[in-house]
């Protein structure tokens, strides 16, 4: 029976006020199991983003309530919310927002860093996901020396370095050519996917919707439906 | 929270163009800052040069007497009157005056005189040659080792000149702790010999150097000094109002005032632009560390770590690099005015306290009021 990771009811959130009121998410439901690799698809500025960031901890909604592992994660404080989410999300953002100053390792062993790890320590341990996401060999780099698939791939390795439960990726291919974003899409799903991680996906790339296990339409703020795809 | 400092420091230190930048203008400011303070300082203790070097506790002088080397002449009764005060232990003349020299070419060169007690010597230079009971030999004087020794020809003993139409003989060359600030060489005498050969006004006492028995006893010889219509002042408070009236009359405090403000501004306007650049190329990159799971707290600590790494980093190097001009400049003129004291470091560590504040702040807010969100709306 596989677990409950997420459980959103009635989620919603405006921005402005009056005449300027923009309802991006409007009373979603939503519920994500461990194991399962979820898609939020639909077109720009169907609000997307917007409930991703809420189901991880981001952006306070207007309404709703948002359980992860079964804590309302709404009804904690800022420090304990940052907590949370260095604790069981990894985040892989759309223009991968890696430290040109660092390399390609320590980039990777910034939420060790941030957990209390010692340096040395974090970094050893960076190159262990390095070496999971295929860039062992890059790890003294900095990241642009780097293409935009293995950028991608160090964000993904810094995400899944603090062991996250839940694993946030934005618009993953968005930066990057059909080919490069599907073999990633491919990797995440055969290496980072396990029965004690569910992943969400925001995107609007059709051509990585095969590497789905559910996929659920979000249009004008609204989920309309889901689709149950083969794991 | 090593690591995270370790962090901070890498993103700091990797970004060489900027960190060099910052290095430059922190160190660029203490740099100024510390020169002009330690110039000021040095011509504030170069200015009480025979206060230091005679080493007197107590001086009586006429209340008019805003600086050691313009003193009023007080008639011999005030000595007599000090000397039967309570609490006096001994009281001693002194004569300091300026006088010009004719040296061996035929040139005239002015000359600071001090004209010592008769019977004690007080205050009397440490000697390098010569004996000091020679002082008592006719014509005898001392000449000072310092900068300005060179003006009098490098007198050795023996050596003569003239002064007002009397010979004097070089008997001694001392040194002293403190030069003067004014580029005269100095003279040591008799006090006897300095008002018989030194055209003075009617009163030559220049001032009256007192010993008190115990620390106690000064307020009450202050008390009696004043009642006979003369001021006696500690030599801290001597010194003390002689830079007084520098930093007060003479507009050097003031300028010291503006060039260390001045110095303040660049450093500020560098270093806190340079560094508030620096947040800002990396504000979506902090953005990115909040949304990951940072704490507030901890962001403000990276950058409070970075902005005081750099400031004091730029202290040392503003600090050193002021230290080897003055030692350079001393090289070539030993009596170059500037000297470093505890209160210049103090300073300049609070000026350079005050940048770093001031630019992290600048750089905390922009990074507290950043959301996580706009990292994911890009």
């Amino acid at each position: 029976m596989p677990k409950v990771a997420i459980q959103a009811s009635g989620v919603t959130k405006w921005f402005g006020e009056g005449d300027a009121k923009t309802m991006a998410v409007n009373e979603v439901n939503l519920e994500a199991q461990f194991g399962e690799m979820v898609y939020i698809v639909g077109p720009s500025g169907s609000g997307k983003t917007t409930l991703l960031s809420i189901l991880s901890g981001i952006l306070r909604p207007n309404s709703g309530s948002v359980l992860v592992e079964g804590v309302d994660i709404w009804g904690l404080d800022s420090d304990q919310l940052a907590d949370f989410r260095l604790g069981k999300i990894g985040f892989v953002f759309q223009d991968y927002h890696l430290f040109p100053r660092l390399t390609t390792v320590e980039n990777a062993a910034i939420p060790l860093i941030l957990k209390g790890k010692n340096w040395e320590e974090a970094v050893r341990e960076a190159g262990k996901y390095l070496d999971i996401v295929g860039l062992k060999t890059r790890a003294d780099l900095p990241p642009v020396k780097l293409s935009g698939g293995e950028q991608q791939r160090v964000a993904i390795a810094r995400a899944i370095g603090s062991q996250p439960d839940i694993l946030i990726m934005d618009e993953p291919t968005a930066s990057l050519d059909g080919d490069t974003g599907q073999a990633i899409l491919s990797f995440v799903k055969k290496n980072i996917l396990n029965e004690n991680r569910c992943i969400l996906v925001v995107t609007h790339d059709e051509r990585i919707y095969e590497f789905a296990t559910r996929i659920m339409n979000m249009e004008d703020g609204r989920l309309k439906g889901s689709e149950v795809r083969a794991a | 929270m090593r690591g995270i400092l370790r962090l901070a420091f890498k993103l700091l230190v990797n970004d060489k163009a900027k960190f060099t930048a910052l290095l430059l203008g922190i160190t660029f400011a203490v740099f100024l800052i510390m020169f002009i303070t330690s110039m000021f300082s040095g011509v504030l203790n170069h200015a009480s040069s025979t206060i230091i070097n005679i080493g007197a506790s107590m001086w009586v002088m006429d209340p008019a007497v805003q600086t050691v080397t313009n003193s009023v002449g007080m008639p011999d009764y005030v000595l007599d009157a000090v000397r039967s005060i309570q609490g006096v232990k001994y009281a001693v003349p002194l004569y300091s005056g300026g006088a010009l020299v004719k040296l061996s070419d035929g040139t005239y060169q002015s000359a600071t005189v001090i004209g010592l007690d008769d019977t004690s010597l007080f205050g009397r230079p440490t000697l390098l040659e010569g004996k000091i009971e020679d002082i008592y030999a006719e014509n005898g004087f001392i000449a000072v080792r310092d900068a300005e020794f060179g003006k009098l020809e490098n007198p050795h003993v023996g050596s003569e000149f003239e002064l007002n139409d009397y010979r004097g003989v070089i008997v001694g060359i001392a040194k002293v702790t403190s030069s003067g600030l004014y580029g005269t060489p100095t003279l040591y005498t008799t006090y006897e010999r300095a008002i018989q050969y030194v055209p003075n006004p009617r009163y030559t006492i220049s001032y009256v150097l007192v010993e008190p028995k115990s620390a106690s006893d000064i307020p009450q010889i202050k008390k009696q000094v004043e009642a006979l219509g003369y001021r006696a002042r500690t030599k801290k408070e001597f010194m003390q109002r002689t830079a007084d009236f520098f930093v007060y009359q003479t507009g050097g405090g003031t300028n010291m005032l503006i060039m260390t403000a001045i110095s303040f501004i660049v450093g500020l306007s560098i270093s806190g632009q340079t560094f508030y650049t620096f947040i800002l190329e990396n504000l979506e990159r902090f953005g990115a560390l909040k949304a990951i799971g940072t704490r507030n707290r901890v962001l403000v600590g990276m950058i409070l770590f970075q902005a005081t790494f750099t400031a004091f980093t730029g202290y040392g190097l503003g600090v050193g690099l002021s230290a080897l001009l003055i030692w350079l400049a001393r090289l070539r003129l030993a009596s170059y005015a500037a000297m470093m004291t505890y209160g210049d470091l103090a300073f300049g560590f609070a000026m350079v306290v005050l940048i770093a504040a001031v630019s992290s702040y600048v750089a905390v807010q922009r990074v507290l009021k950043i959301e996580p969100f706009d990292i994911f709306r890009g």
